[in-house]
């Protein structure tokens, strides 16, 4: 038997943050509000913060910082542009910006998929330990600073000082990167890669384009131990 | 007869004296500036240059035995629906598994849980070991966010969002490479022996108009349900309490320069911040300007070694204080029974302030499995109850002999400094003077 959801639909204009987000965390596995739909988000911060159920938000608007914040679990769309701090600490899930994404996108994630149809600004992916982000534009200066793991995948281009104190990411950029950090390097693309940037294109939905394209960033791991001769590097 | 200059007894420079040359030929022969845990070790104004005026004609005492005293305090009265209810006002300071071992952090749970206290985690994320053991546990929000989940966020009691550290304020952490074991690796999802480096400031906000964001998110995520403090190292007490409440504290920490770190650069433990005693004044003088004091906690920590030091912050406006090194103490570091393994590292007992190195002898600023066993959990979690008793009945004591049935109504009255800086600072009169300098058109 195939079960047909309901969509929750909640208006901001109306109601208040706190309940919407109580509601969301009351959901338990066996939800059976499984849809959820916010209407008004008009620029308004920490919405669908802290889920920890696989429930299916569509936000119809911009939102402000920290949407989608620690998320677990949810798949959250954006249909609209999101400010500083989308997806902060997501654990797992999906968060999708269908427009352009602010400072500080996905920082320090640790899983699940971030998806930014548009630009991405400053600081993207900054402190990430784990999460895999998808820009499908360009993204600003000191994007993945002291990333620690996960992927960022840029179909655009990257600012200055990209992978700054880089640890162990793993940086995939198509167009040109106006500088890179200290310590990070360009690195070979060998066919793990490939084939892991491949799976990425794919589960955000990125089509035509060639893992040949990129090229691949990653640490130098000189830094890695405090050495007074690399000093200047700081 | 030739003259014959008589000797003189060799004279040390005050200016260049032992530590300050030896520190010298240190950095000539390492390149390295020195780093180092604990506070400040230089004498600055403390609360040993103030002074309680006891009950006498003027005011009556209260019998030590037999009339009550209160001590408990409850914090985060402001917008949490679960405020903290401890039963002393003194709390243990953040410190991480990483900086500490597991037993050690296991210990504090113990000694803060059977005191009525609580203790709070660090710069590494919450271990089971400590919630496990931690009635009350405050769950820091660091820079790093190394170890940050929103599991763990739910399971805290309350959350305190750390903007900087008394020994740094302004400075990120850095754990060596030696320290990093494969379990504090995996907290920190980095590569085991490298360096970790952690942040000086928060990776998504910046600033007081951000921070009151990052606390509503906070608030979001756990349904407005947990104390939010703000931890701020001690340099503009004024505007930076003023400021964390505009952004939504429900409590304020405020941590002076003698406060400890796992590891730092000497020079700014030394020479960056401001001593614990100058900065209580101001922070309670911006919660009374803007009509917050009692209803915004406020928290002083940074050198708070006795009964005594407590009983001095509480008189002068703070609601509780916290401990960190002196915690520390009570389970065992430094202590002379280690001294010949102290010797072996080049140091003495009471000196040892090589944490970041992993070798410590009492096997609490370690992760060497060998070391770590050296640390009982549940002897050391007894003997830090015990010294939370003693500081207690010593916090009671003075209370009641100032004539006061609750800890909470100490005030300033009550006390009088020996120095001018230590009047100036914290407000109250030269003793045997009605003197503050700075007050009523004084300098």
């Amino acid at each position: 038997m195939v079960e047909h959801f309901k969509v929750r639909t909640i208006d901001l204009a109306t109601a208040p943050l706190r309940d919407l987000n109580a509601e969301l965390h009351r959901q338990s596995a066996e939800a059976h509000e499984p849809m959820w739909e916010i209407l008004n988000p008009r620029g308004a911060h920490a919405i669908a913060v802290g889920v920890d159920q696989p429930l299916a938000i569509e936000i119809r608007g911009s939102v402000g910082y920290y949407c989608g914040g620690m998320n677990k679990q949810a798949s959250i769309t954006v249909h609209g542009s999101a400010g500083p701090g989308v997806a902060e600490n997501m654990m797992s899930g999906r968060v999708v910006v269908k427009g352009d994404a602010s400072q500080y996108a996905g920082a320090t994630g640790r899983g699940g998929l971030l998806v930014i149809e548009g630009n991405s600004s400053s600081r993207c992916g900054i402190s990430m330990k784990g999460i895999d982000i998808v820009v499908k534009g360009n993204i600003g200066h000191m994007s993945a600073f002291m990333a620690q793991s996960g992927s960022l995948v840029v179909l655009g281009d990257a600012g200055d000082a990209l992978g700054d104190s880089i640890y162990e990411a793993k940086l995939y950029v198509r167009g040109n990167v106006k500088s890179l950090g200290a310590d990070c390097i360009e690195k070979e693309m060998r066919a793990e890669h490939h084939e892991q940037l491949d799976a990425l294109l794919k589960n955000a939905g990125v089509d035509g384009v060639s893992t040949r394209e990129f090229k691949r960033y990653g640490s130098a791991r000189r830094l890695y131990n405090f050495n007074i001769d690399n000093v200047d590097s700081y | 007869m030739t003259y014959q200059n008589p000797p003189t007894t060799p004279r040390k420079s005050w200016t260049f004296d032992d530590y300050t040359l030896s520190e010298i030929r240190r950095a000539a022969a390492t390149g390295i500036y020195d780093i180092r845990g604990g506070g400040a070790k230089r004498r600055v104004p403390h609360f040993d240059d103030l002074l309680f005026l006891g009950a006498s004609v003027s005011r009556y005492p209260l019998e030590g035995y037999r009339e009550t005293c209160s001590t408990a305090v409850t914090l985060g009265t402001r917008f949490a629906k679960k405020p903290i209810e401890l039963k002393i006002p003194i709390t243990i300071a953040g410190m991480s598994f990483g900086a500490l071992s597991a037993a050690a952090k296991e210990a504090l749970g113990r000694g803060a849980s059977l005191a009525g206290t609580s203790t709070t985690t660090g710069d590494g994320g919450m271990t089971p070991e400590e919630r496990g053991q931690s009635k009350t546990l405050v769950y820091q929000y660091l820079p790093s966010r190394y170890g940050m989940n929103p599991d763990d966020l739910r399971k805290a009691d309350a959350i305190e969002v750390v903007i900087g550290q008394g020994a740094k304020p302004g400075g990120g952490g850095m754990l060596l490479g030696q320290k990093i074991s494969d379990r504090v690796a995996e907290m920190r999802n980095l590569p085991k022996g490298i360096d970790q480096r952690s942040a000086c400031r928060h990776p998504d906000w910046t600033g007081p108009d951000d921070l009151e964001i990052k606390i509503l998110e906070l608030r979001e995520i756990t349904d407005w349900q947990k104390p939010i403090y703000v931890k701020i190292g001690a340099t503009r007490p004024y505007y930076d309490v003023t400021l964390a409440v505009k952004a939504g504290a429900d409590v304020v920490v405020i941590d002076g320069m003698q406060g400890g770190t796992a590891a730092t650069q000497e020079v700014f433990i030394e020479h960056v911040g401001i001593p614990t005693l100058a900065c209580i004044r101001p922070a309670v003088q911006a919660l009374q300007d803007i009509g917050m004091h009692r209803k915004v906690q406020l928290i002083v920590s940074g050198g708070i070694r006795s009964g005594a030091d407590a009983a001095k912050a509480l008189a002068l406006g703070a609601d509780a204080v916290s401990i960190g090194i002196a915690a520390l103490a009570a389970l065992g570091d430094n202590d002379p029974a280690y001294e010949e393994d102290y010797n072996r590292l080049g140091t003495t007992a009471g000196c040892y302030d090589d944490w970041h190195e992993g070798r410590d002898p009492t096997g609490i600023s370690t992760q060497d499995p060998e070391l770590s066993q050296r640390l009982d959990p549940v002897r050391a979690g007894r003997r830090l109850a015990n010294y939370l008793k003693v500081m207690t009945l010593e916090i009671q004591t003075v209370a009641r002999a100032a004539g006061h049935n609750n800890i909470h109504n100490l005030e300033p009255e009550d006390l009088c400094a020996l120095t001018l800086e230590a009047a100036a600072m914290a407000r109250v009169p030269l003793a045997g003077t009605n003197w503050i300098p700075g007050v009523q058109g004084g300098f």
